[in-house]
């Protein structure tokens, strides 16, 4: 007997796992009869698990906090059993803001320090001179590109709330966006970053693991009363989203993986593109160099697809600092639940290692993310809209 | 307060047919101040400069994301806005979901006063829908026809019947064969190319 299940995504690279799930045969062989439904907004993906139009989704982990605690939107407790991917979104520029950046650079550009050390010299000088506060596109209100070109820029002195503008921009437009000048930069993830290179139109400043070393950026995520009504399924999901993820973390498979992922009616976008994200080799820059790194997007490696607590708990804490939500312990507590460790240990029959707790955030600045003192963490940090 | 009067309506829609479908239903349930935007581009600068007490749009839209920016506190607005589905609204979701719109409302409309407008959005999206799916099944239909017109030609020429005579062996064909008659005539087109 097969269950039919609908489940929602977004055509990103880090939808991989889930869609060659489906399309290699994992969900099948677990007696899945998965349909997946292309969406063109993060609110639809949203909405439509909340309300049952779909089974689970490929969702932005802190959509999947802020719908456990009911921010911004109707409160619907959410569970994620896997961790679709760690890191994937990169910081493009356009031309002009990467020459004044490189104009005013300090030391080692691929240092995010120097970087946004360059980026308030910049900001400082535009203002100055009554220039308009550079725009940085980003996905969503809750989202980890919201969140990292926050921390990034509030490093090196600039208030992304007081001296840019930050906008939502849905990714299939970011790209045209830069082009027209609408916005000088924005993060998001694969294959919109390497489109705007590819074009010309764009420099990658930064990956993403460049400023955290371990960021949760999209889960699984299935509704909490669902998952306790069908355990079976949602182990079997699990299985075969993590099946998936090995499939594609072998390099001799990776061809196979883009050409899949390549089709229309999933991302839809050419299967060289798509490899060079999951073989983490980027051009950077219109120019054709091309930068490395081994941690560029991790779909199943170093124990990725098992959620850690530890990520919500940091992607709350975001939520506190700018503002979203005021800190309470209970809400810090809904949304370490939100990711969860022991679906996914009873779906596998086995516990994968925990990265260190100390480790499992890797930013680039600041004290080591400690879950149990996010008031003493975040104090830590100057520019911040939160009251203790 | 412009708002206990007629309440300002923005219809965000790409589709200009369904907006005006929309426009026209919401002017005659007596809200006529109502403005469609079809340009995405700089989506809420536009927004905020219209002020409107209510947005719709529909669901195939991604700017959508953008809208939800507007529940932020930000730089550029400081007034809170706030969507109409609360709590107690699940059945008004999952109906406006379904029916491909989605509600926002501006702070300080009186939610009773939103209901009769999102009932009307749903119900014309709704309408919408299906009048796209009659086109389509219209469409679809005089495709057929052709298809089976032109394969008709084809079995009377080539095994010289008459046109009855060719109907009746495509519909015998497709009875015996548990298939549409419009994909035997469809077979019988591809295989007298591929013969050419």
């Amino acid at each position: 007997m097969t269950t039919p299940l609908h489940i929602g995504f977004i055509p990103l690279v880090d939808a991989s796992a889930l869609i060659i799930a489906v399309d290699k045969g994992f969900a099948a062989a677990e007696g899945l009869d998965v349909t997946l439904v292309r969406e063109v907004s993060w609110s639809n993906v949203r909405d439509k698990l909340n309300i049952g139009m779909f089974d689970a989704a490929h969702l932005l982990a802190p959509v999947a906090i802020a719908s456990s605690l009911g921010l911004g939107h109707v409160k619907v407790p959410i569970v994620a059993p896997f961790n679709l991917g760690l890191n994937g979104n990169a910081i493009t520029v356009s031309p002009a803001l990467h020459a004044a950046i490189m104009a005013e650079i300090d030391g080692d550009a691929l240092d995010p320090m120097t970087t946004a050390l360059a980026l308030a010299r910049v900001v400082a000088k535009r203002r100055k001179s009554g220039a308009d506060p550079l725009t940085f596109g980003m996905t969503f209100p809750f989202s980890t590109h919201n969140y990292q070109l926050r921390f990034w820029m509030a490093a090196g002195g600039v208030d992304p709330d007081e001296d840019v503008r930050l906008v939502v921009l849905p990714p299939p437009y970011m790209v045209d966006s830069l082009a027209n000048g609408q916005v000088d930069a924005f993060c998001v993830g694969a294959p919109w970053n390497s489109i705007a290179v590819d074009l010309g139109i764009g420099h990658i400043l930064h990956f993403v693991s460049d400023i955290l070393v371990r960021a949760a950026e999209k889960v699984l995520a299935v509704r909490q009363s669902w998952s306790e009504k069908n355990p079976q399924v949602v182990a079997a999901l699990t299985r075969a989203a993590a099946k998936a993820a090995d499939f594609i973390e072998r390099p001799e498979n990776r061809p196979e993986a883009a050409q899949i992922l390549a089709r229309p009616e999933r991302i839809g976008v050419d299967a060289e593109v798509i490899q060079r994200t999951l073989d983490g080799r980027l051009k950077i820059s219109p120019d054709g160099a091309r930068r490395e790194s081994s941690r560029y997007l991790l779909v199943g490696r170093e124990g990725a697809g098992r959620p850690d607590p530890a990520q919500a708990a940091w992607l709350y804490a975001q939520m506190v600092r700018w503002g979203q939500t005021p800190m309470r312990p209970d809400a810090l507590r809904t949304a370490m639940a939100v990711f969860r460790p022991d679906l996914y240990d009873a779906a596998m029959g086995h516990s994968a290692a925990a990265p260190e707790a100390s480790g499992a955030i890797g930013a680039f600045v600041g004290p080591a993310f400690d879950p149990d003192d996010i008031a003493g963490h975040l104090a830590a940090f100057k520019i911040g809209h939160w009251k203790p | 307060m412009s708002a206990e009067s007629s309440p300002k309506i923005v219809i965000v829609d790409e589709s200009p047919i369904r907006a005006a479908i929309l426009e026209e239903g919401l002017r005659e349930a007596g809200f006529t101040g109502v403005v469609h935007i079809s340009e995405m581009q700089s989506l809420l600068a536009r927004i905020y400069a219209l002020d409107p007490d209510v947005i719709l749009i529909d669901l195939e839209n991604p700017s959508r994301d953008v809208l939800e920016q507007m529940f932020q506190v930000s730089r550029a607005v400081r007034r809170p806005i706030a969507m109409f589905v609360d709590q107690s609204d699940a059945a008004s979701i999952q109906a406006s979901v379904e029916a491909g719109v989605s509600a926002y409302i501006v702070d300080g409309l009186k939610k009773e006063r939103i209901k009769p407008i999102l009932d009307l959005c749903i119900s014309r999206f709704n309408a919408f829908a299906k009048l796209q799916d009659e086109l389509d099944r219209t469409k679809s239909a005089l495709e057929e026809r052709k298809v089976i017109d032109r394969a008709k030609g084809i079995l009377m020429k080539v095994k010289g019947l008459t046109e009855e005579e060719a109907y009746v062996l495509m519909r015998s064909t497709a009875m015996r064969e548990k298939k549409k008659i419009g994909e035997i005539a469809q077979s019988i087109l591809t295989a007298s190319e591929l013969l050419k």
